[in-house]
Order: C-alpha cells, then sequence, then structure tokens
C-alpha cells in the first residue's frame, strides 16, 4: 500500500497532494545571515552567474533551479546552506534570542542548529545532540563551515539526556525535531514511501513521546519547546503531543507560520486527542508547492516569563 | 602519582590557561598567547576575542567558543577549531580564517579570480609577486563588491601552497 493514501482522509483537495508528491522539489538555500545579508547572496550570485528565485515567505531563502547549492562561491563562503522551505519552520516557530540557552535534542546534520545559532546572533549557548556519531560528524562540519562559535555538540540518546556535562541545567527553548516516518520528504526520496510500515510508526511514536517529555522537562517554567516532523502520520504528530500534554506540564500554544497550512487533527483511526492540539499546524505539498510538514510550539508549565518574542 | 604534573587529556577540553605563569599542563598554549598571536600575524586585536573562550583538546588544537561551558567539558565538540599549537610554526584553521580573516590588516593574500578557483581546488601555485612573509597567509578574492577571506594558504619559496581541508575543496567557476 501506498502509505500516502491513509492520509486522504485529511486533505482538501487529494488530487492535488498525490500530484504535488510526485513533483520533484528543487534545491533551496538558506543565508546564513550572521556571515551575509540576503541582498549580498543575491548579488554574488549574480556575479557568478547563478540562477535563483527568491522565496515569497522569507528573503533569507533561494530556490536554486539548477541545483548543486553547494558548487557556488556564496556556499564557499559560509553565507548558505542548502535546506528545504519547510525545514526552516521550526527555527522560526523557537524564535530563539542571543544570549539563550538552546537544546536541539535530534540535531544532526545541523540544518536547524546553525539556523539557530544564526537567530542567535551566535550568541548564547546552543547544545546540538544526537545519538548518531556518523551524522554528528556531518553537523559540526557545517557548524564550521558557517562560522558557528556558540555550539556544543552532544552525543546523547534525547529521551533521558543528562545536563551533567553542561555548564547549566535548563535551557531556554528546546527544539525536538524528531526522527519519524518522513513521508513528507518523498518529493526529495521517493524510497521512503516504499520503506513504510505501519510498525515503524508505531516504535517511531514511542521514542518521539521521551524525547519530547525529555524536552520539555529539561526546559524551564514558560520556556517554550518546538515539536516538528516530517511525517503526516497523527500516531507520530497530534497523538505524541497528546501524550505529553498528559504526562508532563506543558500547553500547545498558537504561533503564526508565514505559509499555508492546516490545523492539527483531533481525531485519527478511533483515537481523539485533546483538542488543544489544532494549534499545531500540518503543511501540505500542494498547499506552498513544499515537502510536507508538522510543527507545535509548546509553553512550559510554572510560573516563570516566557521571554522576549515567545 | 599524585604529584605528577597534570597532562593534556585527549578525550576532554579544558579551558587554556590566562598567560604562561597560569600553565599547569605542559605544552599548552594560553590564551594571552593565542591573542597575541593573532594579532602579531594578522593584525587582528585582542578586542576581537574579548567574550570568547578557547579550549585545548588532543594535542595542540585549540577551539574557540563564545558560550557557557563546564571546564573541563567532556563532550564532542565546543565551538569551531581555531588554531593548531605544540608545533613551531601555529596554523590558523581555514574556518577561522573564513570567520575571522575579514578583519585581518597583514599577511593577507588577495588573490585573483583564476587564482582563487586554484586555490579552492586544493593546488598549489606559483605567486613569486608576494613579497611580504613567508608561513601561513589569508587568502582573500573579490566577490560582491569586496574582498572576502577563502581560507589558509602556506607561502614558501615563491610558492602559494592551498591547505584548504580535503572536505572543503571545491571546482568553482572563475568570476571575472
Ligand atoms: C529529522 S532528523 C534531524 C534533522 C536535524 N534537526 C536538521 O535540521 O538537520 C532526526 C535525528 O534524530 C536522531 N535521533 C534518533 N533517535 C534519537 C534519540 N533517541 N536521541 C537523539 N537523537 C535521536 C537521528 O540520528 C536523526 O539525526
Amino acid at each position: 500500500m501506498n502509505p500516502l493514501e491513509r492520509y486522504e482522509p485529511l486533505v482538501d483537495d487529494v488530487a492535488a497532494f498525490r500530484a504535488a508528491c510526485d513533483r520533484p522539489l528543487p534545491s533551496v538555500v538558506r543565508v546564513n545571515e550572521m556571515a551575509a545579508s540576503p541582498a549580498h547572496v543575491r548579488e554574488a550570485f549574480d556575479d557568478e552567474g547563478v540562477a535563483y528565485e527568491p522565496v515569497d515567505w522569507h528573503d533569507g531563502l533561494f530556490r536554486l533551479p539548477d541545483g548543486n547549492p553547494g558548487g557556488n562561491w556564496p556556499y564557499v563562503h559560509g553565507w548558505t546552506h542548502g535546506q528545504e522551505e519547510v525545514s526552516v519552520l521550526p527555527g522560526l516557530a523557537l524564535d530563539p534570542q542571543p544570549g539563550e540557552r538552546v537544546w536541539d535534542a535530534c540535531a544532526a546534520p545541523g540544518s536547524k542548529t546553525t539556523q539557530i545559532a544564526d537567530a542567535m546572533d551566535d550568541e548564547g549557548t546552543v547544545v546540538a545532540n544526537d545519538n548518531n556519531l556518523g551524522r554528528l560528524s556531518a553537523l559540526r562540519h557545517n557548524a564550521e563551515r558557517l562560522g558557528i562559535t556558540n555550539a556544543i555538540v552532544t552525543n546523547q540518546d534525547a529521551r533521558n539526556f543528562s545536563t551533567k556535562p553542561l555548564a547549566f541545567d535548563e535551557f531556554d527553548r528546546a527544539l525536538v525535531d524528531a526522527p519519524c516516518s518522513c513521508e513528507g520528504t518523498c518529493r526529495k526520496n521517493p524510497d521512503v514511501v516504499d520503506q513504510w510500515t505501519l510498525e515503524h510508526v508505531h516504535a517511531v511514536a514511542g521514542i518521539q513521546k521521551g524525547i519530547l517529555a525529555r524536552a520539555v522537562q529539561a526546559t524551564r517554567p514558560g520556556g517554550t519547546v518546538v515539536y516538528s516532523t516530517c511525517t503526516f502520520a497523527p500516531e507520530e504528530n497530534e497523538a505524541v503531543l497528546d501524550h505529553v500534554l498528559e504526562a508532563e506540564d506543558c500547553e500547545i500554544v498558537d504561533f503564526d507560520l508565514p505559509l499555508d497550512t492546516a490545523p492539527g487533527v483531533t481525531e485519527w483511526e478511533g483515537e481523539t486527542y485533546d483538542e488543544s492540539v489544532t494549534r499545531a499546524h500540518r503543511v501540505y505539498p500542494h498547499h506552498n508547492d513544499t515537502g510536507g510538514f508538522f510543527c507545535a510550539k509548546l509553553r512550559v508549565g510554572g510560573t516563570g516569563n516566557t521571554g522576549v518574542g515567545a | 602519582m599524585t604529584d605528577d604534573a597534570p597532562t593534556n587529556d585527549g578525550q576532554q577540553f579544558d579551558r587554556l590557561p590566562e598567560t604562561p605563569a597560569d600553565r599547569e599542563v605542559e605544552g599548552r598554549a594560553s590564551r594571552r598567547e593565542v591573542l597575541d598571536w593573532w594579532d602579531e600575524r594578522f593584525g587582528i586585536g585582542p578586542s576581537v576575542f574579548e567574550e570568547y573562550s578557547f579550549w585545548e583538546k588532543g594535542a595542540g588544537k585549540v577551539w574557540i567558543f563564545n558560550g557557557e561551558a563546564t571546564d573541563p567539558s567532556e563532550v564532542e565538540a565546543i565551538g569551531m577549531t581555531f588554531l593548531r599549537t605544540r608545533q613551531e610554526h601555529w596554523k590558523p584553521t581555514s574556518r577561522a580564517a573564513t570567520r575571522f580573516g575579514g578583519l585581518a590588516t597583514t599577511n593577507v593574500i588577495e588573490l585573483d579570480p583564476e587564482q582563487a578557483v586554484t586555490f579552492m581546488a586544493g593546488d598549489d601555485q606559483d605567486l613569486p609577486e608576494w613579497d611580504g612573509d613567508w608561513g601561513y597567509l589569508i587568502a582573500t578574492h573579490e566577490i560582491a563588491g569586496g574582498e572576502a577571506p577563502i581560507g589558509v594558504g602556506l607561502y614558501l619559496y615563491d610558492e602559494l601552497r592551498s591547505v584548504v581541508p580535503k572536505g572543503s575543496r571545491a571546482d568553482l567557476p572563475t568570476v571575472e
């Protein structure tokens, strides 16, 4: 069975959804604004004759119709990073500020870590963790190429992450960009559809719950936790949120994203979820011609202040 | 063996001592020496690095960090690699050169478009016209209306050796 079929009841326009899933995605780069402005990168692309198109909802993203995001001078200078459009959304939702303590629980290969460091203007501390050492070496390479100096890299299972190696024991913000069944990346990597199994969905949902719960625990009262995946499966999205709402002291908050999204769903295959999961955003490929994505923003309970921009 | 002097532990990151007088681990560079070196070699003054801390892991590799950390730190990485010490001629990393090299005022070699392409491909080239110091230089080229650093070269006997690490070498177009 093609797993995309199971999500047809959730989408508004099935034909458009399926057609979009079959189209390849263009290469996209994000500007590393601590090194160069979008205008500067445009000028460098113009001089070099690199074709690019703006992305209307984010001025630091460029689509490169000829591909090869690493084969140009701005990349060599660490001014750009190849990153799918939807992949910048959790960083926008997290909204990290210079000087803060931020945890990127599932960080490799570092697209979002480097975006977070950039938003922090390379000030404060971002702890980039992943349980896969090989993928962490890709993260380190990316962070160095982009000139990031405020990251600490750790190699732990995020479900029982220990803050012992750190100089503090609470974060202001945490991002859980969870391992998932990834159907949302089918436009880049069609194999994910063939390898999909329901057993894997259930297994990975258990891991997601463990990591998100730990992220809530490790974040200070009033702090922000963002949960994101590139799957459409409610088992890995709304069900994970619903579980953590019950188990930990936190709430899902409203937030805006700069593109068209659908709300989280409250019912799926006989299960029902807390009403507040509708505050999460589902991004379908046919709405903005992107990959598929899911993103929710949580506020950790208690009386701490929410901080700038949360 | 409790009264042995502390030695360099390759498994953890240790903060550099403030000055040579504070040094406990043999051979470890001090913060003062690192700052002096950047100032003397490239004209990048200590104030640029005021907010940063410096760490050693492994023999001589110095990392630069702009966050909060314990000393020592048992983690995979802290900030970015910055400088290779514990050798006669200290060597800045290519990434340190791209990150901070734009502020350099001495020992900067401006490459023309073709030379820049050769450099990034990892190839050595004859550059007899350079009449500055030998040793490690910051290489720059012109892009988008300004000079910008692309890495570190080793200048010896009329030749600029590219020391761009393998994983960062690239085939790039010549931009006139
Ligand atoms: C979606 S990817 C992260 C992508 C990354 N945030 C980025 O933007 O480049 C999920 C990551 O979770 C990691 N992972 C899986 N299980 C984990 C666990 N229990 N603890 C920590 N990381 C885990 C995987 O190794 C993988 O790198």
